[in-house]
């Protein structure tokens, strides 16, 4: 983009700051029970101070309240939006953008604040404005700019009873949504992949198979793991292996909070296991709280079917009792 | 009183977790959602309008994060708590066949005046964060 270019849609844009979207328009209909009592049954939200007018009247407040999430949802434009709004200046604000080539969109952030509770027969005003636009910026989205309408609510005594900030993200889309996400179908993220090299693929393979295996050498019997080609005991180079038990401890363990990767399931535990057959392995501890995980807490370990694409040994407590 | 007991501003401090929710987002919650919120852009009920714009289904309205935010925070505190703010950040969007893991914790509390901030997260199993933010709301002095 110009200079030029970003001077002219500039011009445009600052000039919707302090327009009204909405003046001043009361609610079609009055705070009632029956939209609350739907909100309520939806949202799973069981708050008797919504829907309970019995528990209500011995309450602090002697009579039921709407949900204070409901305050923007009265004076929502009805079922006719589905044919397209009437103009007003958010929508020409976002046109003008569009023309610049601003396609994108993306609601950022909403913040509400309450000033008084309203109840059935109330009746909420919304009035809307354009409140801010944000200097050009370079996000994660793409280029674009942040505009931000202020909506101001009151009941029909003209008593304020909240705000709503809303922030929108209006920016040049980077690339076409990928073809993927137009599927179907969810892509459930599975873990990253075991790395199978020419000296370890075995012991992966035999994991798929349902067991944990130790390699060991031929010449000397010594144990070891991870799998390698060379015995560091005798530098043979002949190997076979053996089936582990599972049975281990602890030696040493720790707890990954962040970043959250994809696929795996929180909270994580990483222990060093020492097995009883005397190698060590890094795996899971599941089935208990992290905190209950101490070096030296004996564990048993099972194969399990982690995700669609992965077998892994996972650890319990040995007394659990929870380890089939 | 009964059944419904509100916490009251000596029974919380700092750094106490609020039980987690976990939500699972169907079809049903997304577009019944975006009905009781009378929110009726067809990218929350039509399917065809979510593919549209690069998204795999229909996908949660903002004022049904918005409730499910409140709701997790007054099943914590209980009813006579007074809610005074919800200030949310948007990630993720949540699309039926998620599960949306909702936690939270105290981060403020004024034991004068009552009010707490609780900075809840919900992330879903796919994509991550969903919704992260701070709800406020003023706890009574006694039950």
């Amino acid at each position: 983009m110009t200079t030029d270019e970003q001077e002219a849609i500039e011009s445009e844009i600052y000039a919707f700051v302090g327009q009204q979207v909405y003046p001043p328009t009361p609610a079609a209909d009055d705070v009632n029970d029956a939209m609350i009592r739907q909100w309520a049954e939806i949202m799973g939200d069981t708050n008797p101070a919504y829907i309970d007018k019995d528990w209500a009247a011995s309450s602090i407040r002697e009579r039921t309240i709407s949900p204070p999430a409901m305050m923007y949802v009265w004076g929502q434009e009805g079922f006719q939006v589905t044919k397209g709004r009437a103009p007003n200046a958010m929508s020409n604000l976002v046109s003008t953008f569009d023309r610049y080539g601003y396609t994108g969109v993306l609601g950022t952030n909403v913040k509400q604040e309450y000033f008084k509770e309203v109840s059935p027969g109330d009746n909420v005003t919304i009035e809307m404005i354009i409140d801010n636009i944000s200097e050009r910026k370079a996000t994660g989205r793409g280029t674009g700019y942040f505009f931000e309408t202020l909506s101001t609510f009151t009941d029909q005594h003209g008593e304020k009873i909240g705000t709503q900030r809303f922030k929108v993200l209006k920016f040049i889309p980077q690339e076409q949504p990928a073809a993927a996400a137009t599927e179907d179908k969810l892509d459930v993220p599975t873990r990253i992949a075991s790395p199978r090299g020419h000296d370890n693929k075995w012991w992966w393979e035999a994991c798929d198979d349902g067991k944990v295996l130790i390699q060991r050498c031929k010449s000397c019997g010594a144990l070891r793991h991870p799998p390698r080609p060379m015995c560091g005991e005798c530098n043979s180079m002949e190997w076979d292996s053996i089936e582990s038990t599972l049975d281990g401890e602890v030696l040493s363990h720790t707890e990954i909070h962040h970043p959250k990767i994809p696929g795996y399931q929180y909270p994580l535990v990483c222990a060093v296991i020492k097995l009883a057959e005397g190698t060590n392995l890094v795996a899971n501890i599941v089935g208990c709280s992290p905190s209950e995980v101490q070096i030296g807490m004996k564990v048993k370990g099972v194969l399990e079917q982690i995700d669609e694409k992965t077998m892994l040994p996972q650890f319990y407590p040995a007394q659990s009792g929870l380890n089939p | 009183m009964n059944e419904h007991k509100t916490l009251t501003r000596a029974e919380v401090s700092v750094g106490d977790k609020l039980p987690a929710a976990d939500i699972d987002i169907t079809t049903g919650l997304v577009v019944c959602g975006a009905l009781a919120t009378r929110d009726f852009e067809p990218v929350h009920h039509s399917k065809a309008a979510a593919q549209a714009v690069g998204l795999p289904d229909v996908f949660m309205n903002i004022l049904t994060s918005q409730g499910l935010m409140t709701r997790f925070a007054t099943d914590w505190s209980g009813p006579e708590a007074v809610v005074k703010s919800v200030d949310l950040r948007l990630g993720a969007p949540n699309v039926p066949g998620m599960v949306m893991t909702v936690s939270g914790k105290v981060t403020a509390l004024d034991k004068d005046s009552g009010l707490v901030d609780l900075a809840v997260t919900g992330e879903n199993n796919i994509w991550g964060m969903h919704m992260q933010g701070t709800v406020q709301l003023t706890l009574p002095k006694e039950s």
